[in-house]
């Protein structure tokens, strides 16, 4: 459970940095009347959606943290055999990092009031991100092709079900990109259109970070770096 | 001290928001049935978790006649007793207290209480409740399925859950998990809102230390609920798989009716860690809001500002975060290293200290306050006596040593239904008391209300002090027929008899509720927009029950905190959080 613990120390330490700059020494009773007397402690001023994305954002965080932490217990059992990593995986990757470099590009065009690279970033962001779950359907069936059936060792278990969470990740962010695309496609205003590319690109940018975690994981590659924290730890 | 006319925030313009933010309704369907109002959302939240709360208390009646008076009903096998208990558990836990706590208070009260027009993402929070309404109506349908419900108990433990011995194995656990599932994806989308709803729409004046503490509750609960429903997430999920695809996640190798199962290699501990990293936050989840609408409630009650507000504030936060280490400390008896249950129960037994706190601070609000013996402040005094019950008790259980020979024993069910069960109950039946009157313009009668407390606070006390008295004798919990043993005195029985029969009358005192709530909605005193003179927000809309955007034209803006109760001085005993200041008292002016 030390990733998922790791993971509410990191939550606590953001809540209470934040809470300690809402000044929760004052005293209330003794403040009748004031109004703005007190920048920075009235409502936030960023966009609830954008709010609403970071608060989920954690919440994914802490779903994946705990597929981890549940990984990482269940490795130390005596059945565990790793899978090999099929070489398509390298590819999706690259095509996944892709479309996290087209999502930013659209971003940047959207700050630069670009609608023909705001369209091509989104377009080219989707397109890479379908070609990234194509990619890991064919992996699947590469794997169980050779005969690593989900439910033949607890790795292949693990391989599958992670993935799928990732890949169920990104498909509602393609839903909430195919919305933008319509916002384009009716002819938005730039000023309309911008959170909601941004906001599309936090997401995407979030679902690469966390492929390359699950992917050094599944892969065996941070398993040094996992032990030197253990080690660490104990 | 010396008393100036205070002008300069007299004038201060209130805030506007523009109208075409609000969403508006078109037709019956939207404004009643698909709407996207927090009101009727919380209205919805509320009925149905009412609904399939009513089933779980007949399940608790069919269970206690079972114990109460063994092989009398033939109706009731052992089979069936699983099932009910491992309903009647998750039903009370999730589906009634946190879905009423979060999705029908946090929607009604969060809006009008931080002086919003509504939740930020409406359609989100519609969605919310249409999830959660399909995921009781999975839950519901496993009465119905072949096999039944699954019997496995509330915390489904494997391997058990999954095994053919345990009732329910069929349909019943499958549905049970994906009723769970579509639970947590329900509460995401109603917990996001009230987590942005309370940081980011806010009215003018309204501080983080200017909250009524019902708000700083439900809003700390939010957040814990959303980051540990993911364990209970990610625990359904792993068990599906081994369920339906025969992954070995939590199932080690078995041998079942002879027969060598395909399983092998799997971690129980790993789901019971999974479980409970979800479920001791879950008890907070549920008692976080409890503890916020008492403070308003005594504070209300009492004409007197609540004793020790950022104490209380702190204690909250505290609490939230605490919460998320102590899990283990359900797990004293699965095998593990004697230093973790010796980290545990040291955990365990510092959010003693938080939570005492808030106890101390409830009664020092009381204490040479003003106080009405109305129906919420009984409820509100009930809360105190129960929880401070069963908080003694969990100090008990939270030590190793003392927790071991109870463990699994009746002592653990006292314990856990005085601090989580009976408790916020209490608290939730006050709370419908006091906010009725905003929510329909009318008075619940007072004495229905009165009978209504009496019964089920002494009743409920009957039925569950008694019962630690079985768990200290050694009595398991879950047993369908304790049968004779040398342990089993005849008090014993006499006991479980005499806890039957209060478990019913408890029970129809309940009816005598619901009709109160129907009979007052048609034939009630008609209350007026202030009935208990409070200071918090919501009860200072234009209109009872609020309108669509709950306030005016204007949205109020807020010059004090939420319990300026008996202010020495002022003209009435209660000040509004929205009447702006006349005059300043000047400390230091004179001196």
């Amino acid at each position: 459970m030390s990733a998922i613990v790791l993971f509410m120390a990191v939550i606590a330490v953001i809540v209470g940095w934040w809470l300690s700059q809402q000044r929760l020494t004052a005293k209330p009773w003794l403040e009748e009347g004031s109004i703005d007397d007190f920048p920075g402690t009235g409502a936030m001023t960023v966009p609830a959606a954008k709010l609403g994305l970071g608060v989920f954002l954690a919440v994914a965080t802490s779903l994946f943290a705990l597929f981890i932490s549940a990984y990482s217990m269940r490795m130390d059992m005596v059945d565990w055999r790793a899978l090999p990593v099929p070489a398509l995986l390298w590819f999706n990757t690259g095509v996944l990092v892709l479309s996290s470099v087209a999502m930013q590009w659209a971003y940047v065009s959207a700050q630069r009031n670009n609608m023909d690279g705001v369209i091509f970033g989104i377009c080219a962001g989707g397109a890479s991100a379908i070609i990234f779950l194509i990619g890991q359907l064919l992996a699947w069936r590469q794997l169980s092709a050779a005969g690593y059936f989900v439910a033949s060792n607890p790795a292949n278990s693990f391989f599958y079900m992670i993935t799928a969470a990732h890949g169920l990740h990104l498909t509602g962010g393609l839903v909430a990109l195919g919305r933008t695309t319509a916002k384009v496609w009716r002819g938005a205003e730039m000023p309309q259109l911008r959170l909601s590319v941004e906001l599309c690109v936090i997401y995407w940018h979030f679902l690469l970070l966390v492929w390359l975690v699950v992917l050094g994981l599944l892969t065996g590659w941070t398993d040094d770096f996992v032990d030197i924290c253990r080690r660490l730890l104990s | 001290m010396v008393d100036v006319p205070y002008e300069a925030t007299v004038d201060v313009p209130p805030a506007e928001v523009a109208e075409v933010e609000l969403y508006h309704p078109k037709s019956w369907w939207t404004q009643y049935v698909f709407s996207q109002d927090a009101k009727v959302i919380a209205i919805q939240y509320s009925l149905t978790a009412t609904a399939i709360g009513l089933v779980a208390l007949v399940l608790s009646w069919l269970m206690r006649l079972q114990l109460g008076f063994p092989g009398t009903f033939s109706f009731i096998d052992a089979s069936q007793y699983l099932q009910f208990i491992t309903m009647h558990g998750m039903i009370m836990v999730i589906y009634l207290l946190t879905a009423l706590f979060l999705g029908g208070f946090g929607n009604y009260l969060i809006p009008l209480m931080v002086g919003a027009r509504d939740m930020v993402f409406p359609y989100v929070n519609m969605l919310s409740y249409w999830v959660y309404l399909l995921a009781v109506i999975v839950l519901a349908s496993t009465f119905f399925v072949p096999g039944g419900p699954t019997g496995a108990g509330w915390t489904l433990y494997p391997p058990q859950a999954i095994l053919s011995g345990t009732p329910g194995q069929d349909w019943g656990i499958i549905l049970m998990l994906s009723s769970l599932i579509l639970f947590i994806i329900g509460f995401t989308m109603g917990g996001l809102n009230y987590v942005v709803t309370v940081l980011q729409a806010r009215t003018r004046g309204m501080t983080l230390m200017r909250l009524p503490l019902t708000v700083w509750g439900i809003f700390t609960a939010t957040i814990m609920a959303l980051l540990a429903f993911p364990a209970l997430f990610v625990a359904s999920v792993m068990m599906l798989f081994d369920r339906l695809l025969g992954t070995s996640f939590f199932m080690p190798a078995l041998v079942e009716m002879g027969q060598q199962m395909k399983y092998g290699g799997g971690s129980p501990i790993l789901f019971q860690h999974l479980f409970w990293f979800f479920g001791h936050p879950e008890v907070y989840i549920v008692a976080l809001p409890a503890f916020g609408i008492v403070s308003d409630l005594i504070s209300t009650h009492a004409r007197k500002n609540i004793f020790g507000y950022r104490m209380m504030v702190w204690a909250i936060v505290a609490i939230g975060a605490l919460s998320f280490i102590v899990w283990a400390h359900h797990m004293y008896v699965s095998g593990m290293h004697p230093h973790f249950g010796f980290f545990f129960a040291t955990t365990t037994l510092i959010i003693a200290i938080p939570t005492a706190i808030k106890v101390y601070n409830w009664v020092l609000t009381l204490w040479r306050g003003d106080i009405h013996l109305t129906v919420p402040m009984l409820f509100a005094l009930g809360f105190i006596i129960t929880f401070v019950n069963g908080g003694l008790t969990g100090l008990f259980l939270g030590n190793v040593v003392v927790d071991v020979p109870l463990s699994d024993t009746m002592f653990v069910v006292a314990h856990f239904h005085m601090v989580m069960g009976v408790a916020p109950i209490m608290v939730v039946l006050g709370a419908i008391y006091h906010w009725y009157p905003k929510v329909t313009g009318r008075m619940l009668d007072d004495w229905m209300g009165k009978f209504h407390f009496w019964v089920t606070f002494l009743g409920a006390y009957l039925i569950f002090f008694p019962m630690h008295y079985l768990g200290l004798l050694g009595v398991p919990r879950r047993y369908h027929d304790i049968g004779e043993a040398a342990f089993i005195t005849p008090s014993v029985h006499t006991l479980n008899a005499f806890m039957s029969v209060v478990a019913l009358i408890v029970g129809l005192a309940q009816m005598v509720f619901l009709f109160n709530l129907v009979w007052s909605y048609f034939k009630g005193r008609p209350s007026g927009g202030n009935p208990w003179r409070a200071t918090t927000l919501e009860w200072q809309t234009p209109e009872t029950p609020p309108g669509h955007g709950n306030w005016g034209k204007e949205l109020p803006v807020v010059y004090r905190w939420a319990y300026d109760y008996s202010v020495p001085g002022a003209k009435e005993d209660f000040i509004p959080q929205n009447q702006p200041p006349t005059t300043r008292a000047i400390q230091g002016a004179a001196t």
